[in-house]
C-alpha cells in the first residue's frame, strides 16, 4: 500500500527527505572537482597556498548543480513543512488531535520498537521556523561561499545539517530525536572544521564535538533509563499519559534513589544533554569557538538548528521534568531547579562576557549562550510557552544578526583586499592573495604570535577595526540594527521584546507569590537583559557609527552582485520576522497592542502551543504582571541608552581605547578572557585525560600486563636453562665442565637474542598465567562452596 | 524445502568444505599471480553469495523452525568418545556466517596489493574461512574445538609471513596466547564430555544441544574422578572463560591484539578484527552461558571480602575494556594500533551485553526468576551484543582497510607523519570520516544500534558499571576524532606533496559494500535484527 502523501499524517515523513536526498546526490554525483595548482585564481577563499601543489577545485558545473540540488531539497522541505503547519492551523482541537504515523523498526523480544513522525503544536512551531531560516541560510551561502573551492561539499553538509534538524523536529520519539541530534553534532563538527587546514578551525571542531559528546553520553543514559521503565520512547505515550508520568514520579531512581525519583533522574540526564547542545554553563565553551566555521554555519548552529534543538528537547520533555510537581504553585522537582540555576546563571554569566568582546561574531556567540539561558530558565519556572516563544523569535533575529555580521566581515575582507591591491599595485593580485591566505591560516583567536615576524595582523572581525560602516553597507546596517534591537528587546516594535517580556512576566508571577526560583530567575534575567541591550548597542556603535577607524573599513563593500544579492536578500526577509514575529503572542489585555493583535481575548501563540500539554499552564494576566512589563521597558531602554551614550553619541576614533577598559579596570581582563574557563578546563580535564590515556596505553598494557608476561617468561626460561646447564655439567663430567658450562651459557645467551627463545619464553609465560588463573579462580569457587553457598 | 543436498553433501558441510576446496584448487594452479587473484576472488565471492543464500534461507525458514536449528545434520564421526559431525545454525550463527561470507571476498580483493607469495596468501585466507564457518556451524563440542584451533594456523602464517616489521613477536605472541587459552578449553571440553555420563543422558557426549539440556542439571553430591561435580564445573567454566576472554578480547587478556592487528597485513587485520574476535563472543553465547548458568551467578567472595558473582566480574572486566581500551586508543600514535585498540573498546560492549545475558540466564535457571522486565532487559542486551558483533565486524574491517590503504601508499603508520591528507584525497577523506563515524557509534549508522541496545539492557542490571562505561563512550569520540584529525585535518605535510594518496579503485570497490551495510543497518536494523532477536528470545525465555 502506498500511503497518501497528501495526508499530513504521512506527509511528515517526506519533510527531512529533501535535504537528506540533496546530501546524497551532491556527495555522490555533483561534487566533481578538477585539480588546479593552488596558485590558480579559481582557488579562492580561506585556503593555504600549498606551494602551488595541485588541489581539488569544484567544477563550475558542479558548483551550480550542487547549489541547485541543495536549494531544491531545502525548499521542498519548506513547502511540505508549511503545508503541515497551516493544515494544523485549520484544526480547532490541534494538540489533543495530532498528525503522525508509525512503522516497525526494531524487534526486541516479543515487542516491536516503533518509530514514527509527529506534528503537535510544539514542533509545528519548529516546522514553521526551521526550514524558513535554513532556506535563508542556504541562499546566503550561495553568495558567501561563491569563491570557495569546496562549495559543493559545503552545500552537501549544510543539507545534511538541515535534514538532521528536520529528523529531530518531526520525530515522535526520543530515540530518533537523538539520531537527528547526533547527526547534527557531526555536521557542526564537519562545518566548524570546514576550513580544515586552519589549526584554530579543527581545534574548534574537535572541541565542539567532544564537549557536546560529554553531555550526549549522559543524555543517552536518560533515554535508556526512560526506555527501560516505560518500554517506549514515544512522546505521546509518555508525555501525554498521566499514568506513565505518575509512575515515573512514584518510582525511586535507580541511582541516588534515596533522594531522587525516576522522573527527576531521567530529567537531569536529558537536561545535561541540552546543557551540552545549547552551550549552557559549564559546557558553554565550545559555542564561541564554533564561529571558526564559515558564517552560514554559525547562523545554522546559533539559530536554525543545533542550539535550538537543545532547547526544543527540554521543552519537549517538560512533562517529565515537572512530573508530580507544579512550579506555578511553587513546587519544584530537582530537574526543574537544575534548569532554573543553569539557565539563570548562564544568562547573566554569558552576558557579562559579551560586554568585553571585540570580535563581531564572538559578541553574538555569547549573546546566544545568554539568550538560551533565558529559555532554559523560563522552562525551569514552568514558563513553557514563553520558552518556546523566545526560541522562535530568537532564531529569527539571531540568524539575521549572524548573517549580517558575516556581511560585515565579508565587506571588511573586501576592503582589506582593496587596500592590499592598492599597496602592491593592481597587477600584483597573487601576492595579496597569498597574504590573505597566510593570515587566515592563523585564525582569529590568539594565534597571532605565531607570525610575529610578519607585519601586524589585520583582523577583519575585530570591531575596533571597523566604524562608520553604515554608509558602506547600508542594507546590512539597517537589518543588523533591526536584529540588534530585537535582541535588545526594544519595546513594542520588536519580536524580541514580546518573547522576553513574557518570560519576565511569568517569573514575576512567581516572585509575587514569594517563590524563590522565580525570584532568582527574574533578577538574573532582568540584569542579563540590561547587559544585552547594552552590549548590542555597543556592537552597533563600534561597527556602524562614527568614522572608519582603518583604511580597510573605509573601502568595505560587498562586491559583485552575484555575491551581494544572495547575501543581502535573506537579511531583509529575516528582518521582517525579527520585527513582526512577536505580534502573534501579545497578551490580550496588553494596552492597545492586545486589542490589535489578540482580538477576542485570546493570545494566539499561547493558546496554540499550550494545547500540546496534557495539563496546560496558567496564563499570566497583564494586570498581575505589569511591573514585569515596566522592568522590560526599563532594562531594554536603559541598556540601549547607556550603549548609545558611550559608543554612538561619542563614537570611538582610530587608536582610542574602549572606554569600558577604564571603567571595568581589572575586571575587563577577566571578562575579555571569558573568566579563563578554557585555561581551567585544559588543566582540570584535558591534560589529566591525556595523562590517563598514556597510562592506559603504555604503563598498564605495555608495562604491567606485557611486562608481567615477559618477566614470568624470563624467570621460567632461566630456571629451565639452569637445569640444562646442570645436566650438561653432570653428563660432561667434572673436568671440562667449566669451559663447557661457560660455552653453554654463551650459546644460551646468544639464543636469547633470537626470536626463538622469546617465543619459548612467551609460551611458558602464557601457560603459567593460565594455569595460575585456573587455580586461583577455582579455589575461589571452592571457598565459596566451603562458605556454604 | 532444503533437503536436496549439493553434490551429495548437505548445506552446511558444503559451506565448510567449499573454501577448503577453493584453497586447494589455488595450490594446484600455475604461479600466475593475476590468475590466482582472479580465482581466489571468484571463489570467495561465490562462497560469500552462498553464505548470503544460507542467511536468507534461514530467514525464510525461521518461522517454521519451532525451536531447533536449521540445516541440522549429525553423522557419527568419532564414536569411541561420542563425538558427532553435528552441524546446524540458528539466527545468531546465521548472522555470523553472513558476516564471514561478506568479509572474506573483500579481504581477498584488498590482498591484490600483495605481490609476494600470492598463491599462499590467498589460499591461507580461504583456509581461514574454513575455521570460521566451522565454528559458527558446529553443534558438537569436539568439532567446535577443532575448527576453533584450525582458524589460528592460517592467520598465524599470514601475520608471520606478510606482516609488518615486528611480525615475529606479534605472530608468536598471538599464537601462544591463543594456544595457551585453548589448553584450558581442551581440558574443559573433555571434562564436560565425560561428566555427561553422570547426567540423565547417561553416556559421554559432546553434543552442544544435549549438553545445554542436561549438563547444567548436574547437582551437588555427584562426583567425577573423585572430584565433586561443582569443582568440575568450576574448572570447566574457568577453562572456557579464559579461552574466550582471550579471543574477544576481554581486558586484561587483550595485549596480544594491538600487536597482532597492527602487524598483520591489511586483509589479515580485516579478518582478525572483523570475524575472529567474534569467535570468542560466540563461544560465550553458545557454550559458556548455556552450559554454566549456576556458575555464573554463584555468590563469590575474594578472601571473604565482597559478595559478587562471575557475571559481575565479567561486567567489570567489560567496563575496564571499554574505558581503558578507549583511553589506550587515544594514546596511540600508530594508526593501526589506534584502530586495534578501538576493537578492545568496542568488543567491551559485546562483553557487557553478554554479562547481562549470563546474569539473567543464571538467575532465571537457578532461582526461577520470572521478572518480565529483567527478561526484556536481557533480551535487549543480548540482541545488542550480537548486533555489536556484526557491526564491529563491518566497521573494524572498514577501518583496517582504510588504515591499510594509507599505509600502503605512505609506508608509515605513524600518525604524526600524516596531516591534511583530505586536500589530496577527497574521496578517501569522506570515506574515512564515514567509517570513523560508524565506528564511533553515530546514530543513523550501524554502530549505534548495538551500543544503544547494550546500554539499554545493561543499565537496569549493572547500573553503575554502565555509567562508568559511558566514560569509554566519550573517549571513543576522542580517539576517533584524533584519528580523523591526524590523517585528514591540519596543515598538509609537504613531504607527501608528490604522492598519490587517493583511494584506489580496488579499495573503493572493497569498502563500498561495507559502507552500504553500515548505512542500511543503521537505518533499518530489522533486516538482520529480527532474525537475531528470534533466536535470542527463544534462548532466554525458554527457561521460563
Amino acid at each position: 500500500m502506498i500511503p497518501n502523501f497528501n495526508d499530513p499524517n504521512f506527509l511528515l515523513w517526506l519533510i527531512p527527505l529533501g535535504p537528506l536526498a540533496a546530501f546524497f546526490i551532491i556527495s555522490l554525483a555533483t561534487n566533481r572537482a578538477r585539480m588546479l595548482p593552488a596558485t590558480d585564481p579559481h582557488y579562492g577563499g580561506h585556503h593555504p597556498d600549498y606551494d602551488g601543489m595541485p588541489v581539488p577545485v569544484v567544477r563550475d558545473s558542479s558548483r551550480v548543480l550542487s547549489i541547485f540540488v541543495g536549494m531544491s531539497g531545502i525548499v521542498f522541505a519548506w513547502i511540505l513543512s508549511w503545508r503541515v503547519f497551516f493544515a494544523a492551523q485549520g484544526l480547532p482541537d490541534f494538540g489533543e488531535v495530532v498528525f503522525g504515523s508509525q512503522i516497525n523498526w526494531m524487534s526486541l523480544g516479543e515487542t516491536m520498537f516503533r518509530i514514527g513522525v509527529l506534528a503537535d503544536p510544539l514542533n509545528a512551531l519548529l516546522l514553521f521556523m526551521v526550514p524558513l531560516a535554513a532556506t535563508m541560510i542556504f541562499i546566503y551561502a550561495i553568495g558567501y561561499m561563491a569563491h570557495d573551492p569546496r562549495q559543493a561539499r559545503f552545500f552537501a553538509l549544510l543539507s545534511l545539517f538541515a535534514g538532521a534538524m528536520l529528523i529531530l523536529t518531526v520525530s515522535d520519539n526520543l530515540l530518533f530525536l537523538f539520531v537527528g541530534w547526533e547527526i547534527m553534532g557531526l555536521c557542526s563538527y564537519s562545518l566548524i572544521g570546514f576550513w580544515f587546514e586552519k589549526p584554530s578551525a579543527y581545534r574548534a571542531a574537535v572541541k565542539a564535538f567532544t564537549t557536546t559528546r560529554i553531555a550526549d553520553v549522559l543524555m543517552l543514559l536518560g533515554i535508556v533509563y526512560l526506555f527501560g521503565l516505560t518500554g517506549t520512547l514515544n512522546f505521546r505515550d509518555i508525555l501525554y499519559n498521566q499514568a506513565v508520568l505518575d509512575g515515573l514520579y512514584n518510582t525511586p531512581a535507580i541511582l541516588f534513589g534515596g533522594s531522587l525519583n525516576a522522573a527527576e533522574l531521567i530529567g537531569i540526564f536529558l537536561i545535561i544533554g541540552t546543557i551540552g547542545k545549547s552551550a549552557q554553563f559549564p559546557l558553554h565553551v565550545w559555542l564561541p569557538d564554533a564561529m571558526e566555521g564559515p558564517t552560514p554555519v554559525s547562523a545554522m548552529i546559533h539559530a536554525a538548528a543545533m542550539v535550538s534543538a537543545g532547547v526544543y528537547a527540554v521543552i519537549r520533555v517538560f512533562p517529565i521534568l515537572e512530573a508530580g510537581m507544579n512550579p506555578h504553585d511553587g513546587m519544584f522537582s530537582a530537574s526543574m531547579l537544575l534548569l532554573v540555576f543553569a539557565g539563570g546563571f548562564t544568562a547573566l554569566f554569558a552576558a557579562t562576557i559579551a560586554v568585553a568582546q571585540n570580535d563581531v561574531k564572538r559578541v553574538l556567540a555569547y549573546s546566544t549562550i545568554s539568550q538560551l539561558g533565558f529559555m532554559i530558565a523560563a522552562l525551569g519556572i514552568g514558563a513553557y510557552v514563553a520558552a518556546a516563544f523566545h526560541l522562535i523569535t530568537h532564531a529569527f533575529f539571531k540568524a539575521l544578526l549572524f548573517m549580517a555580521a558575516g556581511s560585515v566581515i565579508h565587506g571588511m575582507e573586501h576592503g582589506e583586499h582593496h587596500v592590499h591591491e592598492h599597496a602592491h599595485g593592481h597587477g600584483d593580485g597573487h601576492d595579496a592573495h597569498a597574504d590573505a591566505h597566510a593570515h587566515d591560516d592563523h585564525g582569529h583567536d590568539g594565534h597571532h604570535h605565531e607570525e610575529a615576524a610578519h607585519a601586524p595582523h589585520f583582523d577583519p572581525q575585530d570591531m575596533m577595526n571597523m566604524g562608520g560602516l553604515r554608509h558602506k553597507l547600508p542594507v546590512t546596517f539597517w537589518t543588523f540594527l533591526i536584529g540588534g534591537l530585537s535582541l535588545a528587546g526594544f519595546p513594542l516594535i520588536t519580536a524580541g521584546f514580546w518573547s522576553k517580556d513574557e518570560i519576565l512576566a511569568d517569573a514575576w508571577l512567581g516572585l509575587s507569590h514569594g517563590y524563590g526560583p522565580q525570584t532568582f530567575v527574574f533578577v538574573m534575567l532582568a540584569l542579563a537583559a540590561f547587559l544585552t541591550a547594552f552590549y548590542t548597542t555597543r556592537q552597533i556603535g563600534l561597527t556602524f557609527f562614527g568614522e572608519p577607524r582603518t583604511e580597510e573599513a573605509k573601502h568595505a563593500s560587498l562586491g559583485a552582485p552575484i555575491v551581494n544579492i544572495p547575501m543581502v536578500a535573506p537579511l531583509v526577509v529575516l528582518a521582517v520576522f525579527a520585527l513582526f514575529a512577536g505580534y502573534v503572542g501579545v497578551p490580550p489585555d496588553f494596552p492597545i497592542f492586545g486589542a490589535i493583535f489578540s482580538g477576542g481575548g485570546k493570545n494566539p501563540f499561547f493558546e496554540f502551543v499550550n494545547a500540546s500539554l496534557l495539563h496546560p499552564i496558567p496564563k499570566p494576566l497583564f494586570t498581575e504582571v505589569w511591573p514585569a512589563v515596566l522592568t522590560s521597558f526599563g532594562v531594554a531602554l536603559g541598556g540601549i541608552w547607556l550603549g548609545w551614550a558611550m559608543y554612538i553619541r561619542k563614537p570611538l576614533v582610530a587608536g582610542q581605547a574602549d572606554p569600558m577598559i577604564a571603567i571595568l579596570g581589572p575586571l575587563w581582563g577577566l571578562l575579555n578572557n571569558k573568566y579563563y574557563f578554557d585555561e581551567l578546563y585544559a588543566i582540570v580535564f584535558i591534560r589529566p585525560s591525556q595523562a590517563i590515556a598514556r597510562v592506559a596505553g603504555d604503563v598498564i598494557d605495555k608495562g604491567v600486563i606485557d611486562g608481567f608476561l615477559h618477566l614470568i617468561a624470563r624467570v621460567a626460561t632461566f630456571t629451565g636453562d639452569l637445569v640444562k646447564v646442570f645436566n650438561a655439567w653432570l653428563i660432561d663430567g667434572f673436568g671440562d665442565s667449566i669451559p663447557v658450562g661457560i660455552g653453554a651459557f654463551g650459546r644460551w645467551f646468544r639464543r636469547v637474542q633470537t626470536g626463538h627463545v622469546q617465543q619459548y619464553l612467551l609460551l611458558v609465560a602464557v601457560a603459567i598465567i593460565i594455569i595460575g588463573l585456573i587455580f586461583a579462580l577455582s579455589t575461589g569457587l571452592f571457598q565459596a562452596q566451603a562458605a556454604g553457598f | 524445502m532444503f533437503t536436496v543436498p549439493i553434490l551429495g553433501i548437505d548445506y552446511l558441510t558444503f559451506l565448510i568444505l567449499a573454501p577448503g576446496l577453493a584453497g586447494l584448487l589455488l595450490l594446484l594452479l600455475p604461479n600466475n599471480d593475476n590468475l590466482l587473484r582472479a580465482v581466489a576472488l571468484a571463489a570467495s565471492t561465490a562462497i560469500g553469495a552462498y553464505a548470503v543464500f544460507l542467511f536468507y534461507a534461514y530467514v525464510g525458514q525461521a518461522g517454521n523452525l519451532n525451536g531447533g536449528y536449521l540445516f541440522e545434520v549429525s553423522y557419527p564421526w568419532f564414536s569411541p568418545i561420542g563425538a558427532n559431525w553435528h552441524l546446524g545454525i540458528d539466527g545468531i550463527s546465521a548472522a555470523m556466517i553472513l558476516l564471514t561470507g561478506i568479509l572474506v571476498p573483500l579481504s581477498v580483493l584488498v590482498s591484490f596489493e600483495i605481490h609476494e607469495g600470492v598463491k599462499m596468501h590467498m589460499a591461507l585466507l580461504l583456509f581461514f574461512e574454513i575455521g570460521l564457518f566451522g565454528v559458527f556451524a558446529s553443534l558438537d563440542l569436539v568439532i567446535f574445538f577443532l575448527f576453533y584451533e584450525l582458524s589460528l594456523v592460517p592467520i598465524f602464517f599470514l601475520i608471520k609471513e606478510w606482516g609488518g616489521a615486528n611480525r615475529q613477536y606479534a605472530s608468536t605472541k598471538f599464537f601462544l596466547y591463543s594456544m595457551g587459552g585453548t589448553l584450558g578449553m581442551l581440558l574443559a571440553t573433555q571434562l564436560i564430555g565425560w561428566s555427561m555420563s553422570l547426567t540423565e543422558l547417561g553416556v559421554p557426549s559432546f553434543d552442544i544441544v544435549q549438553i545445554t539440556q542436561y549438563f547444567p542439571a548436574l547437582r551437588e553430591g555427584q562426583t567425577l574422578l573423585g572430584q565433586p561435580v561443582e569443582v568440575i564445573k568450576a574448572l570447566a567454566f574457568t577453562g572456557f572463560f579464559i579461552a574466550f576472554c582471550i579471543k574477544v578480547p576481554v581486558w586484561p587478556f587483550h595485549t596480544w591484539l594491538p600487536d597482532a592487528h597492527s602487524e598483520a597485513p591489511t586483509a589479515g587485520s580485516m579478518l582478525l578484527a572483523g570475524v575472529m574476535l567474534k569467535l570468542g563472543a560466540y563461544g560465550f553465547l553458545r557454550l559458556v552461558i548455556p552450559f554454566f548458568p549456576d556458575v555464573w551467578v554463584r555468590p563469590l567472595s575474594f578472601f571473604g571480602v565482597g559478595n559478587f558473582n562471575a557475571a559481575t566480574i565479567f561486567a567489570v572486566l567489560a567496563m575496564l575494556g571499554i574505558v581503558l581500551g578507549a583511553f589506550a586508543a587515544f594514546a596511540q600514535t600508530d594508526i593501526k594500533r589506534l584502530v586495534a585498540y578501538s576493537s578492545v573498546n568496542h568488543m567491551g560492549f559485546v562483553a557487557l551485553g553478554l554479562a547481562v545475558t549470563a546474569y539473567w540466564y543464571g538467575r532465571s535457571y537457578t532461582e526461577g526468576v520470572t521478572n518480565p522486565e529483567l527478561l526484556q532487559s536481557a533480551i535487549i542486551a543480548t540482541n545488542g551484543a550480537v548486533m555489536q558483533m556484526f557491526n564491529h565486524g563491518l566497521s573494524s574491517a572498514g577501518m583496517f582497510l582504510l588504515a591499510g590503504a594509507i599505509y600502503h601508499k605512505t609506508h608509515t603508520r605513524d600518525l604524526t607523519q600524516y596531516g591534511g591528507f583530505w586536500v589530496k584525497a577527497p574521496i578517501y577523506g569522506a570515506i574515512f570520516i564515514f567509517t570513523s563515524m560508524a565506528s564511533l557509534g553515530l546514530p543513523g549508522l550501524n554502530g549505534f544500534i548495538g551500543e544503544f541496545l547494550v546500554v539499554r539492557g545493561a543499565f537496569s542490571v549493572f547500573t553503575w558499571i554502565t555509567v562508568i562505561s559511558m566514560l569509554g563512550l566519550l573517549f571513543t569520540g576522542a580517539y576517533i576524532l584524533k584519528g580523523i584529525r591526524a590523517v585528514l585535518h591540519g596543515p598538509f605535510n609537504m613531504h607527501w606533496k608528490d604522492y598519490d594518496l587517493e583511494i584506489d579503485r580496488r579499495e573503493l570497490i572493497a569498502i563500498a559494500p561495507l559502507m552500504v551495510l553500515m548505512l542500511v543497518t543503521g537505518l533499518v536494523p530489522n533486516w538482520i535484527l529480527t532474525t537475531i532477536n528470534e533466536s535470542v528470545t527463544r534462548m532466554l525465555s525458554g527457561l521460563l
